[in-house]
């Protein structure tokens, strides 16, 4: 991975059509001027020309417009950051665009500014992307999301300091650039580069010092073997990207959000939303709401019928209409919001809460519905694992923010979630597809470039198979402990009958009180067998669910991957037909390959980016389960342990009664 | 080991028994060589002994003839003859132990040194336990003032070479069951007989009501042993995954895996020792009751059949004196029947007052001890939780 994040070519993914090229080259050069021209990139003639215009000496671009645009935008961003729209951050870039190669320069410095306040780290990337509101604002809010945690913090620390120096006193960040161009060869690339390595870097990896230009031999290494990468694929699309600017101009919104992959539009529908949900997030540090579960209720007879629970909310977060409300829902309510959930967040990456199984068994016990006590206490299960889980989804900072959640939460009335029956014709599809999934996951074979994720990946199988094995021997505990607590009461009866046959009266009298000790014994092992199963078992089990679905994210990591790859692939073969297209001398097609190898450039960049964007969310997910996990077993082994000490307490002061007892046999 | 096994037996046999009245002629320890060979090591004080001190290595197959000579004996019909002890079961270990060697490959190094300890753990268990009822059997032969003198007991402790006794083959063993089954049969017409004696009736229903549920009692005692061995098995198994879960990291949470871990694996230890100690002092005891209950159930039948056959002999008097014939036969055999139902009668009743205080003393002592190791045991584990909750929470 980590290569891969440096290998990203031009950050900036753009399906647009080739003839917008022209006019919008002028500001490309900011970025590439000097490479192209050097390198003999085979990227089609047409491009060519607007490079030579460009190909002056980039240093002047940095050098002085620098300094002065930098103060000025600077305080405007400051005043503006704290206001979430993205069309006015938008405006801010728009108008400078006219002003040339200024403007292009402007921009990387400008951004960061506000970025500063927040999340330093991500700014230099979207002003690299030259997209610059949405995407800053969607990475941001992305690794914001996670931002809550100490950990994160520690890894931003050292960006804010060299970040903090660029934009202000404007001279240091061509000092950062210089210092880059020395240290790589070819100068524009790594123009590009560190400021997008600076920011994939930074989110993914607690790396190398995020001036990421000066740092990291392999960076360096990993420029030098991509160049070619660049010079073929970037051209283009560096040559895109003030195209995109001018566009802003006039369309700001689907010129960016066309782009930004329709896959990852659902995570950052409306930018200014996002922001917003950043700024939430962190006054949502302190985590404060309470959700729990109450009164499972039988609703509606016979195979019909179906368990209500109440769902009651405390909070006192302000996005919620009140400070406490509570509603009903059933079970099919839980598993259709994971649905809801799952559907829309989990191609990002995000780690969804897996609810309970259905249990048709279980539940169908409960629909038959006599008293018994194996109902009842599935019945209990259910409800604590449904609490769990609600709380797992709630705490989990991004989809607390999905309006699924909220309505799930305070709606009175919800619509019935139809396909989570597991035999209905949905359930049938969903198979199929996890089907389908499982035959894909075995034919990609995926090269890890990120040890991180090697690692990972490896560790949470491990650790998944020593839970599961694991859980297994507990449930036997469980199970032998409820035999130990059925024998132990059978023999307190008998050992009661035995007393009671007993003709010395001492003896008789101790054994009756064995009797009764045994059979508080029972009541013991009787609580100690549901510890056992509520705080340890269940506890296993929600781990065992979770660690599944944080493998379902390094899957969906893994199809990103997957769809990058094949769109690379596609990349090539187009560009050998286009090369026999030239060879044939068929112009008239030529064109159209060439189209084709534009659009599918822009793909490749496209899906590398979301590869990228995945493979961060991924981590910053797996990073955050670690941290709950951790405290999840704490808090619940500690309160497992306190159980036992109840018990064994209790068991001494048993037998403390029974003792004298025994010493008053004659 | 021996010491070990002296500690930790089951100890029916009250200090009296054991012979104090008797100015303490034996003790007696028992040491295995093999699981079949006892070694018995005497030391006496009794006159009648060749030397004060010495040691023979016995077989299980010899306790029972001893025992069995004892039964057949029909001097001792008026006594409650000590049961013999039960044969050792050691295969369900020892195939243990086969599978374990099999699934060597199989399972990691971790696993089997702990399967392994735990199977020797296990061997060791009822390696004690036989040799305890071993002990208990010789003991308490040891301390009868009768069974004591005979001369089988005294070869059985002197000589000191094989006595060769063999099982019983094929039709031995089918005879044993057909006088079973006569016995049994013939034990319920004795048992209609109304006794003559309030004391031995009273008796009788006693012993039959008490061998029934003490049987009970004894059979769901050892199930409950064994469900509580299960479940310190499981501890011991969570215990190891939880080391595994523990060492495949250095993260704070493996330390704490590994803590609780190492709780996990003191607790099942205790818990371990619990069932251990729960099957020594209470099944055990009741096993023992067991037989001794059907040994005094035996002793009953046995006077129960010398009080129907004094009753035939008398009917059989009263034909002959009616028919005047072989009177003087009659009269013998009469004579002799009541003789012999007498004395069975009259060491019976001695037998089975003792028969009760020995119990009694034996529950007592037993109970004691079982709930002070209860109490240990469950002491040890406070503190194990106490201390090790207190390192847990001092973490976090």
């Amino acid at each position: 991975m980590a290569a891969s994040s440096e290998r990203s070519p031009p950050p900036f993914p753009d399906s647009e059509e080739p003839e917008l090229l022209e006019d919008s080259d002028e500001g490309a050069d900011a970025f590439t001027g000097t490479s192209i021209s050097e390198m003999d990139s085979p990227s089609p003639d047409s491009t060519r020309p607007p490079k030579d215009i460009f190909n002056e000496p980039p240093e002047d671009i940095f050098s002085d417009p620098l300094s002065n645009i930098n103060s000025e935008p600077q305080k405007k961003v400051d005043a503006k950051i704290p206001s979430p729209s993205s069309d006015e951050a938008v405006d801010l870039f728009s108008d400078p665009l006219d002003d040339d190669s200024e403007v292009m320069s402007s921009p990387e410095v400008q951004n960061p500014m506000p970025d500063l306040l927040n999340e330093p780290v991500e700014a230099p990337k979207s002003d690299v992307l030259g997209e610059p509101p949405v995407s800053s604002v969607k990475k941001a809010a992305s690794s914001e999301m996670f931002g809550d945690d100490d950990d994160d913090e520690d890894l931003f620390k050292e960006p804010p300091k060299v970040v903090t120096k660029k934009p202000q006193p404007s001279g240091p960040p061509v000092d950062v650039f210089t210092e880059v161009k020395s240290d790589v060869k070819v100068k524009p690339q790594v123009k590009d580069d560190p400021t997008d390595l600076f920011a994939e870097e930074a989110l993914t990896a607690p790396a190398p010092k995020p001036s990421a230009g000066s740092s990291s031999s392999r960076t360096n290494g990993v420029h030098s073997e991509e160049q070619d990468l660049f010079s073929e694929a970037t051209v283009e699309l560096s040559l895109d990207s003030p195209r995109n600017d001018r566009k802003n101009k006039d369309a700001v919104k689907p010129s960016v959000s066309a782009p930004a992959a329709p896959v990852a539009s659902s995570s950052s529908k409306a930018p200014s939303k996002t922001l917003k949900e950043l700024e939430e997030e962190e006054s949502e540090d302190k985590f404060d709401l309470n959700i729990s579960i109450t009164n499972p209720e039988k609703v509606g007879d016979g195979m019909n019928a179906y368990m209500a629970y109440k769902v009651s909310t405390q909070t006192s977060l302000t996005m919620f209409r009140s400070k406490t409300f509570t509603v009903r829902r059933r079970f099919s309510d839980f598993l259709g919001l994971f649905e809801k959930l799952s559907e829309k967040h989990s191609q990002n990456g995000y780690l969804i809460p897996p609810p309970p199984e259905k249990s048709i068994l279980g539940m169908t016990k409960v629909k038959v519905g006599k008293e018994d006590p194996s109902s009842a206490e599935f019945v209990e299960r259910r409800r604590a694992a449904l609490e769990r889980y609600l709380q797992r989804v709630v705490s989990h900072p991004s989809l607390l923010q999905d309006p699924d959640v909220r309505e799930f939460l305070e709606k009175e009335e919800l619509p019935r979630a139809v396909s989570t029956q597991a035999l209905s014709g949905a359930g049938f599809l969903k198979m199929l597809n996890k089907a389908t999934d499982a035959v894909s996951k075995m034919t990609i074979k995926m090269n890890e470039q990120d040890v991180w994720f090697d690692e990972k990946i490896q560790d949470v199988e491990n650790e998944e198979q020593h839970l599961r094995k694991l859980h297994v021997m507990v449930e036997s505990l469980v199970n032998h402990r409820k035999e130990l607590s059925g024998n132990t009461a059978v023999f307190a009866k008998s050992v009661a009958m035995l007393g009671s046959s007993e003709d010395n009266t001492a003896l008789s009298r101790a054994l009756s009180q064995l009797a009764e000790v045994e059979d508080r014994i029972e009541q013991l092992h009787q609580e100690q067998a549901s510890n056992d199963f509520f705080t340890f078992s269940e506890l296993l089990a929600d781990y065992i669910r979770l660690l599944g679905a944080v493998r379902g994210c390094f899957d969906q990591r893994m199809k990103a991957w997957q769809r990058w790859q094949d769109a690379e692939n596609m990349l090539q073969k187009k560009r050998e037909a286009e090369a026999k297209l030239l060879w044939a001398n068929k112009p008239d097609k030529l064109q159209q390959a060439k189209d084709e190898i534009t659009e599918w450039e822009a793909k490749v960049t496209q899906y590398e980016r979301e590869f990228e964007r995945i493979s961060a969310t991924v981590r910053k997910e797996v990073i955050r389960f670690d941290k709950e996990k951790a405290r999840d077993f704490n808090r619940q082994v500690i309160k497992y342990l306190e159980s036992l000490l109840h018990s064994q307490q209790q068991l001494i002061k048993y037998w403390d009664a029974f003792l004298p007892e025994a010493k008053a046999i004659v | 080991m021996m010491q070990e096994g002296l500690d930790d037996g089951p100890d029916f046999l009250s200090e009296e028994d054991r012979g104090v009245s008797f100015f303490f002629p034996f003790l007696i320890s028992v040491l295995s060589l093999s699981s079949y060979c006892v070694l018995c090591m005497c030391v006496s004080t009794l006159p009648n002994f060749k030397q004060n001190e010495f040691s023979v290595v016995r077989q299980h197959e010899e306790f029972i003839w001893l025992h069995d000579s004892f039964v057949e004996n029909e001097e001792y019909a008026g006594y409650i003859i000590p049961p013999a002890p039960p044969k050792p079961d050691f295969d369900a270990s020892r195939e243990k132990l086969q599978k374990l060697g099999e699934g060597e490959g199989s399972m990691t190094k971790e696993e089997f040194t702990k399967m392994k300890q735990e199977l020797e753990a296990e061997y060791l268990a009822i390696f004690k336990k036989t040799v305890a009822m071993h002990e208990v059997f010789l003991c308490r032969v040891a301390a009868h003032p009768v069974l004591r003198k005979d001369l089988n007991f005294h070869v059985f402790l002197e000589y000191n070479q094989d006595l060769s006794v063999r099982g019983k083959n094929k039709k031995e063993k089918l005879e044993d069951f057909f006088k079973n089954v006569v016995k049994s049969a013939d034990g319920v017409l004795v048992a209609g007989v109304k006794d003559v004696d309030d004391f031995f009736e009273h008796e009788k229903t006693f012993l039959l009501e008490y061998h029934n549920r003490v049987k009970d009692a004894s059979a769901k005692s050892d199930r409950m042993i064994r469900s509580h061995k299960s479940a310190a098995d499981d501890i011991n198994r969570i215990a190891s995954t939880l080391y595994t879960l523990g060492t495949q990291d250095s993260t704070d949470l493996c330390k704490f895996f590994l803590k609780v871990s190492e709780l996990f694996e003191k607790t099942r230890k205790i818990e371990a020792r619990v069932a251990a100690d729960e099957d020594l002092k209470l099944a055990d005891l009741l096993k023992y009751y067991l037989r001794e209950s059907q040994a005094a159930k035996d002793l009953l039948y046995r006077r129960g059949r010398a009080l129907v056959d004094y009753e035939n002999a008398n009917k059989a008097l009263d034909k002959a004196r009616a028919k005047n014939k072989d009177v003087l036969q009659a009269e013998t055999t009469q004579q002799v029947c009541c003789q012999k139902f007498e004395k069975i009668s009259e060491s019976a009743k001695q037998e089975l007052i003792d028969f009760k205080t020995r119990r009694v003393a034996a529950f007592r002592k037993n109970l004691v001890e079982l709930a002070e190791l209860e109490l240990k045991h469950a002491k040890g584990n406070l503190q194990l939780l106490h201390s090790c909750l207190g390192v847990l929470k001092g973490d976090t």
